[in-house]
């Protein structure tokens, strides 16, 4: 309990929420990496996903490409990636690491979700003389949209995940918080920015929940 | 002192041999044959901690998922809490145990439960929900009582989707260790940790291509495991 008020006393400190290493900094840091990285893994994963869906086409590669992200460790990721050349460029690593991890579970819950349309529908639309690109975006992807959705759901709570991590890294964001409560020795630090990451973490999953409704 | 002075082997006053350890490469032989026992150590320390993790998180999910199995009113709030403990990144996790735990292995065994005990419940849950119902009158109807029937009908017919999510449970787990370095009980994540404060590129790579032939060996001989325990799903593919 002593260190749940510690902790509480530590966020209740107006002097941790100021300045670079202040917790709104390293929110504002959380949330860019997390918007900017879902928004290029989008523009990455979405067309691929409903093209080939759309084609009926790697469907392997698809499916499997999740499984396989889930077995390389996304700390190794990052660390392998600050080792190269591109660890000179700040933020670098992290962005490109943030987007390998997100694009597994938009490219598969696309395709999976393009594949679900009913074919009986897909026929019909054909049958009416609609192109391949009006049943593409008329038919099939309002269709698959739950699905998709779904997809941005869990590269949105993997972003939130993997940027926490990129903080052991270097990277910026609420994960320093919890790093520097480490370095320091300072469990109500350490506490203290883990509930602020799982606070951040949970409304993230909430806002998408609360769309569904 | 150079940046890489951390893979550098020779001692003091020696003129610095050219090897791939001094050069500092990301593939090289010198450093598996010199690290070796850093190396099996580091392996040992992940797979015991992956291996204990997942068997707690078994042993508790079954009777979890038998329990919002059979009633209705207790799956929604366990249903909710796997949700909520599976959203909070694994660094969070580890942390908010850290006044309960300490800087020790058990921190990162606990935080390795929650996170395969949701996989596992979920998956589990799933299952015993697919066992049609015909199959449950059936039973009854030879005169099977509940626990013989959840035993010897349900249970082995939700065994494919039971072993599905402890694989999904067990790869995540090999891979989520490595976090456990910001504890010190990383297994090959402390390899990773420390090669990156001393940018020995060699100890990296070879840690983080270890992670992962663990992760996919650990898979194959579950789904080894599963073929041999449920011999009917694979007469049905042939």
């Amino acid at each position: 309990m002593k260190t749940l008020t510690d902790a509480w006393d530590w966020l209740a400190d107006a002097s941790h929420w100021s300045g670079d290493d202040g917790i709104w900094h390293r929110l504002a840091q959380h949330l860019v990496l997390t918007v900017v990285c879902l928004v290029i893994s989008c523009l990455i994963a979405l067309p691929v996903a409903l093209v080939l869906g759309h084609l009926g086409k790697g469907g392997a590669l698809a499916v499997n490409i999740s499984n396989v992200g889930r077995a390389v460790p996304t700390f190794a990721v990052l660390v392998l990636l600050l080792l190269t050349p591109l660890g000179k460029f700040g933020e670098g690593p992290t962005v490109v690491a943030l987007v390998l991890f997100a694009v597994p579970p938009l490219l598969t819950n696309a395709y999976v979700g393009m594949r679900g349309v009913d074919r009986d529908i897909v026929q019909a639309a054909r049958g009416m003389g609609m192109t391949g690109q009006q049943m593409l975006f008329q038919v099939e992807v309002p269709l698959a949209l739950p699905m998709i959705m779904n997809g941005v759901r869990i590269a949105a709570v993997q972003l939130v995940a993997t940027a926490t991590i990129a903080a052991l890294a270097g990277g910026g964001g609420l994960g320093r918080i919890i790093t520097a409560g480490f370095n320091l020795a300072s469990t109500p630090q350490v506490v203290a920015g883990a509930v602020l990451v799982a606070v951040f973490a949970l409304l993230v999953e909430g806002a998408f929940e609360l769309e569904d409704c | 002192m150079p940046p890489w002075s951390g893979p550098l082997t020779q001692s003091p006053g020696s003129a610095p041999p050219d090897d791939c350890l001094a050069r500092n490469d990301w593939i090289c032989g010198e450093y598996l044959s010199t690290r070796r026992h850093i190396l099996l150590d580091a392996v040992v320390q992940h797979l015991q901690l992956t291996a204990l993790a997942v068997l707690i998180a078994l042993v508790l999910a079954v009777p979890l998922a038998v329990v919002a199995r059979r009633w209705t009113l207790a799956s929604g709030p366990v249903l909710a809490l796997t949700t909520i403990l599976y959203t909070i990144p694994s660094l969070a996790m580890f942390s908010l145990l850290l006044p309960a735990y300490g800087l020790s292995a058990s921190l990162v065994v606990a935080g390795l439960v929650l996170y395969s005990l949701t996989l596992l419940v979920r998956n589990i849950l799933a299952g015993l929900r697919a066992v049609p119902e015909d199959t449950r009158q059936a039973a009854r109807g030879m005169g099977y009582g509940p626990v013989r029937l959840l035993l010897t009908v349900e249970l082995p017919l939700a065994l494919p989707a039971a072993m599905a999510g402890l694989r999904i449970a067990m790869v995540s787990a090999v891979s989520l260790v490595t976090v456990g370095a910001i504890v010190g009980y990383g297994g090959l994540g402390n390899l990773i940790y420390a090669g990156m404060n001393t940018f020995f590129k060699a100890q990296v790579l070879t840690a983080s291509v270890l992670c992962v032939v663990i992760a996919v060996a650990a898979d194959l001989l579950l789904l080894g495991v599963q073929r041999i325990l449920t011999p009917w799903t694979r007469a049905s593919h042939a």
